[in-house]
């Protein structure tokens, strides 16, 4: 590693930008004096002038691009704006294998480039059950019926007329994380922890429509929410939640739904497993007692070492991850390194997130950064200069309840390694002297 | 009178009929549904068969039933694990007896099906009821309802093959569900009050003497998720690894051909994989079938705009007349091709 390089901005290249395969195989084999020359060469071929004119400076400064020569492209040429072309590498992707038809099936938030705690709408994961439609919001119709004294219906304009409240909350699936209870299963960030988004919602109380509608205190104990889809997704919250935090929504992040995500109208149930927050949202009905749906009798329940299946496993515990450095990446160089990540809990607010750099020997307490907001996730950073030896990077997230994330031994000792749901263990990742970071479970 | 007055009209009735809601708080937003639109929509079962609508189906009308519009995606046995994990299997007379599924606790069963896991047999009646065939949800009556769940029932050794499952002894059948007491609500992720039942604290120093490997990821699966290079931003601190040859010297990944988002826009590929049969064949053993044959793409075309069944087996397709000339030309000619992905 060239320790004592001058730094004309930054000396060290991205592999790929500037490598061939034979060269990228030399870092990952942890040769890296060649980075010096390869330099020298990418300068060239860029400036198309001597190795002279590189030792004077960096090329991307002393020859001015077209971007800096030119003029630019009109205002409104794209009337929905979209990503740079040079972050195409950050998209949701499906996992190989996972699944057996697209629809009903998975796509992972790319949380290895994300920053703060917003999910941009368009790499919001997804999870349909029979595919998603573009429902015209015209047509679409909510009903409450049930324990009510009047059942009623309620448009689009209607809801959209109501006082309606903007809340920032993470949705994350019962099964994030499902892969890798036995074993290391898949090697990013994106495919371990990826379904995993956090927006700000924007819709009215359930609460207030089911106020509007009369709904029947004394007997009323659950709720049944219906999804208008093919599946027409159903799944039950008890009233007490109902109540509390549960948004019927249409906003997310400033615009309507996608429609991937809902659109025009889904529910918002904080804190609690993605399955619940209903897509497409067509009913809403008030009982007595719980409905056993196909999603909460056959999938989503969570089979412990007994042989028995916990059903309507719902809230999501306090859990976080290292989004960066995470498995799948290289590290480019020794020295200074931020390391962050994501924390969240079902529970409430994130208190406190500890890293450890030394496979959970020594903690040191991570900054949090504003907002800290319940049920939604939490950003946290930490300064770590890497001496350049193998290192393995954990975090831990404690909550308001004073729930402290564990580890896989202590998840393992109650639960066993046969659920899908609700892993939310303490994850590893291995740092080798070559930068390269992977997928590792450590007891 | 115009289609226009004619739905405005109606609105104004429903309306009128409707009134606003005596102590709404927000006078005119929202209005009563009708027993009607109640009824259209109220199709939940719950697991005391509130909301069950009366009817029967036996075994062997359930067998016809099956084969025409199940079997393609669950096979004949429901035993299929092509679409989606097997529908039956796993359980035994025993489970039958006890209520509770013993491959669970004899940690031998490859698979969980289906039957292995309901507790509720309201459960399957309602889903089915609601989103079954996965192509075609909620075309099926009442009565055939209850017939593929007979059949299905059957599979599972539940009832005999001389059974009809109807409104009136379904809660009997509910009795013999192999793991009906296989549930437990006795956990803390429920209730809003719900007490976590896993424990860890925050020691801060010299947690640990030894550090042990548990699992990593094998060195073959290092790039089944593709060139993970591909996957991260081209600058910062970090970049992605470079997991597979050919992607190499920054070149972007090879755009998927147009013709993979046709299709799946195109809703083609609800029944049609590339390599996969779903409830039509793959596209690729089209290719194959027609390998030699000249005429082969008008022909296809034709076939694909006015559907139809019986090169491939008993299942339709519905006529594809909502794709435009063009589009069905090229997912045609993409076909044809061996259908590249990029
Ligand atoms: C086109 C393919 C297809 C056809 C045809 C089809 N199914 Fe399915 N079926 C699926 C898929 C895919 C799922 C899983 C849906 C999901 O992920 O929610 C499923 C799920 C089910 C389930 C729930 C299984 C579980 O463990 O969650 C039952 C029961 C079922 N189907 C019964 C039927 C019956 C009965 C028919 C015929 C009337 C039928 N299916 C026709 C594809 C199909
Ligand atoms: C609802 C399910 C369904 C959908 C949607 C569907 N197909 Fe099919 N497709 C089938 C079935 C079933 C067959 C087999 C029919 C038979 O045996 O004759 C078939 C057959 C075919 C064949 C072969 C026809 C032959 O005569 O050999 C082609 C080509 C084809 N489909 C293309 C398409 C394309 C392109 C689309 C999308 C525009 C599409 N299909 C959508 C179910 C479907």
């Amino acid at each position: 590693m060239p320790q004592n390089t001058p730094r004309p901005g930054r000396i060290q290249r991205a592999p790929e930008g500037f490598l061939s395969p034979e060269q990228i195989r030399d870092v990952s084999a942890g040769r890296r004096d060649f980075l010096r020359t390869a330099f020298v060469s990418a300068s060239m071929a860029v400036a198309g002038t001597s190795v002279a004119r590189a030792a004077d400076g960096d090329p991307a400064i002393l020859t001015l691009p077209e971007h800096s020569t030119t003029l630019g492209r009109p205002v409104a040429e794209r009337p929905y704006g979209a990503p740079s072309q040079f972050e195409a590498g950050l998209r949701r992707r499906e996992s190989p294998g996972l699944t057996r038809v697209a629809g009903s099936s998975v796509s992972f938030s790319p949380l290895q480039g994300l920053f703060g705690i917003i999910t941009p709408s368009g790499l919001h994961f997804e999870r349909h059950h029979q595919g998603w439609h573009d429902i015209d919001p015209a047509r679409h119709r909510l009903m409450i019926n049930g324990l009510v004294k009047e059942a009623r219906v309620y448009t689009m304009d209607d809801l959209m007329r109501l006082p309606s409240v903007s809340r920032i909350h993470f949705i994350e699936c019962g099964a994030n994380t499902g892969m890798e209870w036995g074993n290391v299963a898949v090697p990013t960030v994106q495919y371990s922890h990826g379904m995993l988004s956090c927006s700000e919602f924007t819709g009215v109380p359930l609460s207030v429509l089911l106020d509007d509608c009369g709904i029947d205190r004394k007997r009323a104990k659950f709720v049944l929410a219906e999804g208008a889809d093919g599946s027409s997704m159903t799944r039950t919250i008890s009233l007490d939640r109902a109540l509390d935090d549960v948004l019927v929504a249409w906003g997310q992040n400033g615009e309507m739904l996608r429609p991937e995500n809902g659109y025009p109208l889904r529910l918002v149930v904080p804190g609690v497993q993605g399955v619940s927050w209903v897509k497409w949202l067509r009913r809403i009905e008030v009982g007595d007692q719980p409905w056993a749906t196909k999603d909460e009798a056959v999938h989503y329940i969570d089979l412990m070492p007994d042989g028995t299946h916990r059903q309507y496993t719902s809230i999501q515990e306090c859990k976080s991850v290292i989004t960066t450095p995470s498995g799948g990446q290289t590290l480019l160089d020794k020295g200074f390194h931020n390391i962050t990540g994501l924390a969240w809990s079902g529970r409430g607010k994130v208190k406190r997130v500890d890293v450890s750099v030394d496979g959970g020997r020594n903690w040191r307490t991570a900054r949090l950064e504003t907002p800290v907001l319940s049920k939604a996730l939490t950003r946290f950073n930490i300064d770590w200069v890497w001496d350049g030896s193998p290192a393995i990077l954990q975090s831990r997230a404690m909550d308001e309840t004073g729930y402290v994330q564990p580890t896989y031994a202590q998840l393992r000792a109650v639960r066993g390694t046969r659920s899908i749901y609700h892993n939310n263990a303490i994850q590893s990742w291995k740092l080798a002297d070559s930068g390269d970071v992977s997928n590792v479970q450590v007891f | 009178m115009s289609r226009f007055s004619e739905l405005l009209l109606a609105g104004c009735l429903i309306a009128a009929a409707a009134g606003a809601s005596a102590d709404s708080s927000f006078p005119g937003v929202g209005r009563p549904a009708t027993p009607s639109e109640v009824k259209a929509w109220d199709i939940d079962v719950r697991p005391d068969f509130k909301g069950l609508p009366p009817g029967k189906g036996s075994v062997d009308q359930g067998i016809e039933l099956w084969e025409a519009k199940c079997t393609a995606c669950h096979g004949s046995f429901g035993e299929s694990n092509e679409v989606f994990t097997p529908l039956v299997g796993g359980t035994t007379k025993e489970d039958i007896e006890t209520g509770r599924v013993g491959a669970y606790i004899r940690q031998d069963a490859p698979q969980r099906s289906t039957l292995m896991k309901v507790p509720t047999l309201s459960t399957l009646w309602d889903y089915i009821n609601r989103a079954m065939p996965w192509n075609a949800p909620k075309s099926l009556s009442p009565d055939e309802v209850y017939a593929v769940l007979a059949y299905l029932l059957h599979l599972g050794e539940i009832v005999p093959a001389d059974f009809t499952l109807s409104d009136k002894n379904i809660a009997e059948v509910q009795k013999r569900m192999p793991n009906r007491n296989g549930m437990t609500t006795k956990h803390g992720m429920w209730d809003i009050k719900g007490k976590p039942d896993v424990k860890n604290v925050a020691c801060m120093k010299n947690c640990k003497t030894q550090i042990t490997m548990g699992s990593s990821l094998p060195d073959y699966a290092r790039d089944a998720h593709g060139n993970l290079a591909d996957q991260n931003r081209v600058i910062g601190a970090v970049r992605g690894q470079q997991t597979s040859e050919g992607a190499g010297g920054g070149a972007a990944a090879p755009a998927p051909h147009p013709a993979m988002d046709l299709m799946k826009k195109s809703g083609c590929s609800g029944c049609h994989g590339i390599a996969s049969k779903i409830l039509g064949p793959s596209f690729r053993d089209i290719a194959k079938r027609y390998k030699d044959d000249k005429g082969a793409e008008s022909q296809l075309i034709g076939r694909v705009k006015a559907g139809g069944s019986g090169t491939w087996g008993d299942a339709a397709m519905p006529p594809q007349a909502h794709v435009s000339d063009a589009d069905t030309a090229a997912l045609i000619k993409w076909i044809l091709s061996g259908s590249p992905e990029n």
